[in-house]
């Protein structure tokens, strides 16, 4: 029980610093990619503190109050999580917080945030089958679907569920909302005049996405730890590692591509979830 | 047994008397009253059984058999006579096939078969109570005031009101009887009464898209009775049983043996339950005033399909053909209907394509047949009935105050009806989204499913959630989008159409509280009696409270923090300069712009008809296949019995 509670703290404290930091080395990484000297790696917590200080703004009553909502769901979803719960209660619990994050943007009325609502609904539909696929491939591997009992097991997921593993890589240039799939907002000036989902939001309210999308990408990247995790030192150095390695790949396929047509999304995240993902379940489930 | 007799003779009493009345108000008085005693009965049998456990009663009386067989008689000339008269000749041929083979089976056959319990219940059939006797009495109730703008929008007709809430309370006794009776032949009577009720209620209107489409649920809900007489010929013959109950316990010892009649009954509960390939008498029941189909869809006709199917659980399963058929229709038809509402607008027909994706699903469940699956399909069926009657009643509502019952036109519906578009909000929440009803069992289903090692289905669970959040989510934004300048329109709803939203929206979230309770008290319970031994449920209880604390939580945040902001409200961004007002922008051309935003429907994708063909084609060629297999067994037995 007190394990939990240190991992949850530790999490709630500890995700946002580390999602912060991440953020920072990806904006000079970028930055370097492109021929850049980039900002100081702590700009994105410069960023937010300066939204902080904003005048308060808002289109309508009730705004507010659904972002609020998905900043306290996305930290209920980790909290699952880093918890050891049931992986399925986390992905339903994301979902909820994203629902929650797309009628806020639709509640505005206003065009440019209702397509980007329309098209941050597209993304969940292209890779929610890989992302339950996975869940589901823990538990064909390891007979749970509780992380504790994942990260206890003394195999590594990664060989088996490798199928799986790189098609959960595949829906992270989604979930991180990177280049060619940053479909409903972007953070390059160049992707797009107006900023999609966000559009309607300022201040406070847009810092508390950008908080939240940092605690999101940490509780990913824990996802991609649970291919490695076997309770050994090695295994977690290796987690780590491919964490990081992960990460990187992210902003290397982000300053790749330009960004795609929608169809291009929907169709490569499912036939890759079909292809990768099926036939590895049908494989671990027979072997 | 008395309070069985009660709930299924006194809808029938009331029937007769409302046909006959014909004042506004004296009406309004009987059907309350009379929907007030049918919920009261419905509690207090609840009450009584968990008094006394299970129970099954003999009543045995040959002349109660002879009524039944005249009144089935009667209704198959009736049938015969209007198929000809409307050139329906497919429907008279299934009427002239099925009931002379019955009827003769009864007199000879039959006869001689000793039917121990006629009528029971168990935890199963008191939940079916509930549902039919609390959520099929409030559509009732809602009828009322519905009904009355109905008339006052088709002014030129006659009223038929009578005949209307006469096929209602019917309706509402044959459902009774049909999920208390344990002689298969009375499950057939009141099975075919329910299919002639609901040809009733889809043909109201008279007009001739109304009258094709209560022909075509006829000739499919017949077409599946006939699958309910082989079913009963073959029982009879090969198995000298007539009952329900015996046909189970054999089913769970010996389940390969059940499977010949188990798959002709999991046929009928297809057609009932309107999956593909017959999918298409439930979407053509919208043309039928919106009451008819809150109630086809959430408490009568097609849960008495998924029951049957549940029921017979134990009999199918993944070790014979039977239970593969079941869970094969059951999920092509999930992941096609969930596609197909994705390419719909008009909110009934989402509504209709939501209600058999997730009766594909407990199809699907029944099918799997393992205590984790039936549990899911049980959760299903109580989730569903209460969320998708509020649905459909307040769509209904909507339509009349709107003057539309497309997605589209329900753009700002907070701002013109902010208390109907909450409802219908919360309903929307309570059918796909974590932590409220149909989700629950979703997961518990997908567990269920992974555990049975059929990983299509597993698959198809997956790429069907996604399609599901994605047409509840958008119709979701529409209902919350803030559009400027409208007016509030509610205060014309009656009186008695908000009563019932308001009680099925207490339904809906006091199920989301009190489901671990339900579970533990009912649904546990009822399938360590079905099958055997400790059941594992589906999901742990530390998941159940996880979810019900969730719920809280969310109902607290709302009541709590809703819409309370002290921020300075500023114009939206519009491209152009915002003319001031939301609406308009000032285009390049010097002049006012009016915005209107619509949703994607990807019809190039998820195209209803390509849905269907494709449906259909699947699951036509696995019942064929699989009804094949079940006649051929059944020859090779005789033959071998012979020789």
């Amino acid at each position: 029980m007190i394990k939990i509670i240190i991992f949850v703290v530790a999490y709630l404290v500890l995700a946002p610093l580390v999602g912060g930091f991440l953020a920072g080395i990806d904006r000079i990484i970028s930055a370097r990619m492109q021929g850049r000297v980039g900002p100081p790696v702590l700009q994105p917590f410069y960023d937010v503190f300066k939204l902080r200080e904003k005048e308060a703004i808002t289109v309508n009553k009730v705004q507010d109050f659904y972002v609020t909502c998905f900043f306290i769901f996305v930290l209920v979803t980790g909290c699952f999580f880093f918890a050891g719960g049931d992986l399925l209660l986390v992905i339903f619990t994301l979902t909820l917080a994203s629902v929650f994050l797309i009628v806020a943007a639709f509640s505005s009325n206003s065009p440019y945030s209702q397509v980007g609502a329309e098209r941050e609904l597209l993304q969940m539909l292209a890779y929610e089958p890989m992302v339950l696929l996975t869940a589901i491939g823990f538990y064909i591997y390891t007979g749970s679907f509780e992380v504790r009992q994942i990260l206890s097991g003394d195999a590594m997921a990664f060989l088996p569920l490798i199928g799986v593993f790189f098609g959960f890589i595949f829906i992270l240039t989604i979930k991180f909302r990177k280049s060619p799939f940053d479909l409903s907002m972007s953070h390059h000036a160049h992707q797009e005049l107006v900023k999609g989902l966000v559009t309607e939001f300022s201040g406070k309210t847009m810092a508390l996405i950008e908080v939240a999308h940092w605690y999101e990408n940490i509780f990913l990247l824990g996802f991609v730890f649970l291919f490695f995790a076997n309770g050994t030192i090695w295994g977690t150095v290796i987690g780590v590692v491919v964490c990081l390695a992960a990460y990187f790949l992210e902003v290397l396929i982000d300053n790749c591509f330009a960004r795609m047509k929608w169809q291009v999304a929907l169709n490569s995240a499912w036939i890759v979830a079909l292809v990768l993902g099926m036939i590895n379940l049908f494989i671990v489930y027979l072997v | 047994m008395g309070t069985i007799f009660f709930l299924i003779l006194f809808p029938l009493v009331v029937a007769f008397v409302l046909l006959v009345v014909k004042a506004d108000a004296a009406r309004g008085v009987i059907v309350k009253l009379a929907a007030l005693v049918i919920a009261a009965a419905s509690i207090y049998l609840a009450v009584q059984y968990f008094q006394g456990g299970d129970r099954y009663f003999d009543f045995s009386n040959e002349n109660v058999n002879y009524v039944l067989m005249v009144i089935e008689v009667c209704l198959a000339v009736y049938i015969v006579i209007t198929g000809i008269k409307h050139k329906k000749y497919l429907a008279s041929v299934f009427a002239i096939i099925q009931t002379p083979v019955m009827v003769w089976f009864e007199l000879t056959e039959g006869h001689h078969i000793e039917v121990a319990h006629n009528l029971y219940y168990d935890r199963l059939s008191v939940i079916m109570v509930l549902i039919i006797g609390i959520i099929g009495s409030l559509i009732t109730v809602y009828a009322l005031g519905y009904m009355k703008d109905f008339q006052h929008h088709h002014a030129g007709e006659k009223d038929r009101r009578p005949w209307f809430f006469f096929v209602m309370f019917l309706f509402l006794g044959a459902m009774f009887g049909l999920v208390m009776s344990n002689n298969l032949t009375w499950v057939y009577f009141f099975w075919e009464i329910t299919s002639l009720c609901s040809f009733f209620l889809i043909g109201y209107t008279k007009t001739g898209e109304a009258t094709n489409n209560a022909f075509r649920a006829l000739i499919m809900n017949l077409l599946g009775g006939m699958g309910f007489a082989t079913a009963i010929l073959i029982l009879g013959f090969v198995y000298q049983t007539l009952e329900l109950s015996t046909m189970i316990t054999y089913g769970m010892m010996y389940s390969g043996i059940m499977a010949i009649p188990a798959a002709f009954l999991a046929f009928a509960g297809i057609t009932k339950a309107a999956q593909m390939p017959f999918n298409s008498w439930l979407l053509g029941a919208m043309v039928a005033p919106t009451p008819t189909s809150a109630l086809l869809h959430s408490s009568t006709m097609v849960k008495a399909g998924v029951f049957l199917i549940i029921k017979l659980a134990p009999c199918l399963g993944m070790g014979n053909f039977a239970g593969l058929m079941t869970m094969t229709v059951g999920g092509v038809t999930f992941l096609m209907a969930s596609f197909a509402a994705i390419s719909q607008s008009n909110a009934k027909k989402v509504l209709a394509y939501s209600t058999i994706a997730n009766l594909g699903l407990i199809v699907t469940c029944g099918g799997i047949g393992t205590a984790g699956a039936v549990w899911a399909g049980i959760m299903l069926i109580i989730f569903h009935a209460i969320t998708k009657s509020l649905l459909f009643l307040c769509v209904g509502t909507a339509e009349h105050n709107i003057g539309s019952r497309n997605i589209e036109d329900m753009d700002g519906l907070f701002g013109r009806m902010p208390r109907l578009a909450a409802f219908m909000m919360i309903g929307i929440a309570g059918m796909f989204l974590a932590p409220f009803g149909m989700l629950i069992s979703k997961w518990a289903s997908m567990t269920a499913f992974v555990d049975s090692g059929n990983l299509i289905l597993v698959g198809i669970i997956c790429f069907g959630s996604a399609a599901t959040a994605f047409y509840w989510t958008k119709w979701l934004g529409k209902l919350s989008a803030i559009v400027a300048g409208t007016e509030n329109i509610q205060q014309n709803v009656h009186k008695e159409e908000w009563f019932v939203h308001a009680t099925l929206v207490v339904l809906t979230i006091v199920a989301c509280l009190a489901f671990p309770l339900i579970s533990s008290t009912t649904l546990v319970p009822y399938l360590e009696g079905v099958f055997g031994g400790l059941s594992s449920m589906a999901l742990s209880a530390d998941n159940m409270i996880i979810m019900v604390v969730m719920v809280a939580v969310v109902l607290l945040l709302v009541a709590f923090f809703f819409g309370k902001t002290k921020k300075k409200i500023v114009p939206i961004y519009m491209s152009g300069v915002n003319e001031g007002d939301n609406l308009q922008f000032h285009g390049s051309m010097d002049k006012p712009v009016s915005a209107s935003l619509r949703n994607w429907h990807m019809e190039k994708y998820f195209g209803e008809i390509k849905m269907n063909v494709i449906g259909c084609v699947i699951t036509s060629a696995v019942i064929i296949i699989g009804l094949g297999l079940m006649i051929g067994s059944l020859v090779a037995i005789m033959t071998g019995g012979a020789a």
